[in-house]
């Protein structure tokens, strides 16, 4: 097994664990810190609708401070910059990430659909298509690390 | 991943010219020194323009810089 990893390697394990960390601290602030109100329209269309369009612009600014933040770090321990373009294999990974992640939210969705026909309350959709959302972005990191670690 | 059957000579091949380093070789034909370090290791098979544009480097062949073992290639062994 290999111990030194590429930028590339790096950069997918500070997104996961980014993404996991953005949104728990909102799921945390949303559900914990705003129980009560969050508890009573749980099953409102406009709560989760908000939900989301708040975590996204969140979760973007969030991640370029993160991304920010890991560059100067890893330039201090390694003098290693990032790479300045995407060659040939770089996209090649890009497209493999991705077609990966769209297969589990396809799944992600059609489950939140299932749980509409079968009567299940309303905020379980919303769950699922909020969970699939992550698991997707953690889905996609994960093929660029598998792709760049292990190659094809 | 199962072993790559196209297998290359660019660690040599840099060694002869200069002892080029991969950062050196990845300028010259435009990509990041991760992606020559993945061919070397035969983590990556390049595309038939990048294979074509390292040959050019080193002035030689692409048989001199990549081979290819038909007689393990799954595909044509299915096929006979």
């Amino acid at each position: 097994m290999e111990t030194n990893m590429s930028y590339q390697e790096k950069r997918a394990i500070v997104s996961i664990l980014s993404s996991l960390l953005i949104f728990g601290c909102y799921s945390f602030y949303v559900f914990q810190i705003n129980q009560e109100e969050s508890l009573s329209r749980i099953n409102e269309p406009g709560f989760w609708g908000s939900f989301i369009l708040i975590l996204i612009p969140v979760s973007i600014v969030a991640k370029i401070i993160i991304y920010i933040l890991f560059l100067i770090i890893n330039k201090i321990a390694t003098n290693e910059s990032a790479p300045s373009f995407e060659d040939e294999r770089d996209k090649l990974i890009e497209l493999k990430a991705t077609r990966n992640s769209h297969y589990v939210f396809a799944i992600g969705f059609l489950l939140a659909m299932v749980t509409q026909v079968i009567d299940m309350p309303l905020y379980s959709m919303f769950i699922i298509l909020i969970s699939s959302g992550l698991v997707t972005e953690i889905i996609d990191e994960i093929s660029k690390f598998y792709l760049y670690r292990r190659g094809f | 991943m199962g072993k790559s059957l196209v297998t290359n000579n660019i660690r040599k091949l840099r060694f002869h010219h200069d002892e080029m380093t991969q950062q050196q070789l990845a300028d010259k034909v435009g990509v990041t020194r991760q992606t020559i370090v993945a061919i070397e290791k035969e983590k990556y098979s390049p595309s038939l323009e990048l294979a074509f544009r390292i040959a050019f480097v080193f002035s030689t062949s692409l048989q001199e810089v990549f081979s290819y073992d038909a007689g393990e290639d799954p595909i044509l062994k299915s096929k006979k």
